[in-house]
């Protein structure tokens, strides 16, 4: 299958390939382009990556897979990620995976089945002043009780 | 107090370029391109500057690692990977002083004659990214970064790098082989990075909050910045405190700050009148102290004499109640999680501790087994590449050291006393 990015992601990656003295720096903003257009790293992705950047796919391959932010899978619309690390876990963390589990009826790891959700427990996000925490998307949501847990699902469900 | 990073944190306006020039900034830059490159090194030697990353290793001393002959270019990486588990100051910074790290980055830059920086910031903080990019549109624009830096002929390009969500790539040569589109494995050292670092080049790696302090120092000298803590230990920290306190938060505080203090005075003591066990002072690779240890001062040399680390004084405060193997339980999971994998007995043995541990605090420990934890630390220790696998060390060999009757209990009565749960 053929693979391309929007004219605009295209004309970023070669902005972005000028900006380091040599081509394979670019392997992760590249991958980080294709998953903000595509959602995740697809299979025909790591070749095309690899043939802009002058690597072989097999290390583009091992590089997506390296690091846990990018997703070689589809995954649900609204990518639920509560921190579990100590401060989180001492404010009430594992209570608040535990309620999220429950209510939307999937485990961590797992995707609800309408695609709207995944819940994921993720390590020290860098906000444990703030805890528990969560991050949806590139936000993060601090200082996170149940309620407004409840009441920030509620809203990405009724926006679709 | 006087402050250094967060004085004007508060202003919303400093994150502009316009507010952070009416507040005097890149005004140390201005004075640093008329004097010889030397004497800044020499300000921030005497300064007594310590890296903020958590190694603590004198800035001033670094900067002078970088060879002299000039033949080959040299490369600046500013580690804004934060990820220790209790650290958030970095982010702090990038979101409120985003002018203020720009600055210390061209200070250093000029200073040491490179033209080439990398900031890698970590994957999560995409809104800090965005910050930054902005301020260094704006900077560019101004001409304090780019092309003939302030009409000296000095060219200084500078690159927003975003990380994907591992840790390890905090640690120095991870974070390089990451910038050059690696995994993010560790290099063997030596050759170090002053030698051998990014793309083949002599290569300096700073954490944030250590260049930020440069602009202040080369501004009001490395005298007055020295005086500010204590000998060896110059300026000021950014304390982290996190869990369950009245005030959690990052204070700005003088590097021999008391961790007593800290907990009980700055951020007001613990909430809902819950009595204090134990207390992680440095982030979470830092040893534990117990709640009748914790009268020390947070530099460099106290904390050591004290048995545990300043680290990145990230102060993870642990109420009583708190299931001590439980919360170790957590933190040998995250360790498993981030070994890279390369070294044996890193990737066996974090993958030991978590299981060992993990099975302790579930109630099905057998009797040996924290013997097992001590002695899988003692094939860990000081035997990798990296440090990753002292990160993990550090932390079990303390919790069993001080609690040890919790984990011989669990085994014991075949059960978590506290009901398997924080
Ligand atoms: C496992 C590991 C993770 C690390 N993570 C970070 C980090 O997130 N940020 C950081 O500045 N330093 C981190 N460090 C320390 C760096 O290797 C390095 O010492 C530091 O960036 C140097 O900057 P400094 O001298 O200004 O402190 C880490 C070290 C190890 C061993
Ligand atoms: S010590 Fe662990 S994290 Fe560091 S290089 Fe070895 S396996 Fe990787
Ligand atoms: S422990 Fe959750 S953000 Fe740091």
């Amino acid at each position: 299958m053929s693979f391309s990015l929007s004219e605009e992601g295209l004309a970023e990656l070669d902005r972005l390939l000028s900006r380091y003295p040599d081509r394979a720096a670019a392997v992760l903003p590249a991958l980080h382009l294709v998953q903000s257009e595509h959602g995740h790293v697809p299979d025909e992705a790591i070749a095309w990556v690899a043939e802009r950047v002058g690597l072989s796919p097999a290390h583009v391959e091992g590089v997506a897979t390296f690091y846990t932010l990018f997703e070689r899978r589809p995954r649900g619309r609204h990518h639920l990620q509560i921190c579990r690390n100590l401060s989180c876990s001492l404010m009430g963390a594992e209570a608040l995976v535990a309620h999220v589990s429950a209510k939307l009826g999937i485990r961590p790891g797992e995707t609800t089945p309408d695609g709207m959700f995944t819940l994921s427990v993720v390590e020290c996000l860098g906000s444990c002043g703030t805890a528990p925490v969560m991050q949806v998307g590139d936000a993060y949501h601090e200082n996170l009780t149940v309620e407004a847990v409840d009441a920030l699902i509620d809203r990405l469900r009724a926006e679709g | 107090m006087e402050t250094v990073l967060t004085t004007h944190f508060a202003d919303e306006r400093y994150r502009g370029i316009d507010g952070y020039r009416g507040k005097g900034g890149y005004g140390a830059l201005r004075k640093c391109v008329s004097m010889p490159r030397e004497a800044i090194v020499e300000e921030v030697k005497k300064a007594n500057l310590r890296g903020r990353g958590g190694a603590g290793f004198p800035a001033g001393v670094k900067w002078g690692f970088l060879p002299k002959d000039l033949s080959r270019p040299r490369v600046l990486v500013v580690n804004a990977d934060e990820g220790e588990p209790g650290t958030f100051k970095d982010r702090l910074i990038l979101s409120h002083g985003p002018h203020l790290l720009l600055e210390g980055i061209a200070i250093a830059c000029y200073a040491l004659s490179i033209h080439r920086a990398y900031i890698y910031i970590r994957g999560e903080y995409a809104r800090e990214a965005r910050i930054l990019e902005e301020a260094m549109e704006e900077a560019r624009a101004a001409g304090f970064l780019g092309k003939d830096v302030l009409g000296t002929g000095f060219d200084l390009e500078v690159t927003l790098h975003r990380g994907a969500g591992a840790y390890i790539c905090g640690e120095e040569t991870s974070t390089i082989n990451s910038l050059e589109g690696k995994r993010g494995w560790p290099r063997l050292k030596p050759p170090f990075p002053a030698v051998v670092g990014a793309f083949g080049l002599p290569t300096l790696v700073n954490n944030v909050e250590t260049l930020c302090n440069v602009p202040w120092i080369l501004e009001n000298g490395g005298e007055r910045f020295a005086a500010l803590g204590c000998e060896k230990n110059g300026g000021t920290r950014l304390v982290g405190v996190s869990g369950p306190v009245v005030r959690p938060g990052i204070y700005e505080l003088p590097a021999n700050a008391n961790l007593k203090n800290v907990i009980f005075d700055v951020a007001g003591g613990l909430r809902d009148g819950k009595a204090l066990k134990a207390v992680i002072p440095g982030g979470s690779s830092t040893p534990v102290l117990r709640a009748d240890e914790i009268d020390v001062t947070f530099d460099i040399e106290t904390m050591a004499k004290a048995g545990t680390m300043a680290g990145t004084c990230g102060v993870i405060v642990i109420p009583e109640g708190t299931c001590m193997v439980r919360a170790l339980s957590v933190l040998m999971n995250f360790y498993a999680h981030e070994s890279c994998g390369q070294c044996t007995p890193c990737r066996e043995g974090t993958g030991w501790l978590k299981l060992v541990v993990g099975r302790i605090e579930a109630g099905q420990g057998r009797p040996g087994d924290v013997e097992l934890v001590l002695d899988v630390c003692d094939n860990m220790a000081g035997k990798t590449i990296c440090a990753l696998a002292d990160a993990a060390v550090m932390p079990a060999q303390s919790f069993i050291g001080k609690f040890r009757g919790e984990f011989d209990r669990h085994i014991a009565e075949g059960k978590c006393p506290f009901g398997n749960r924080f």
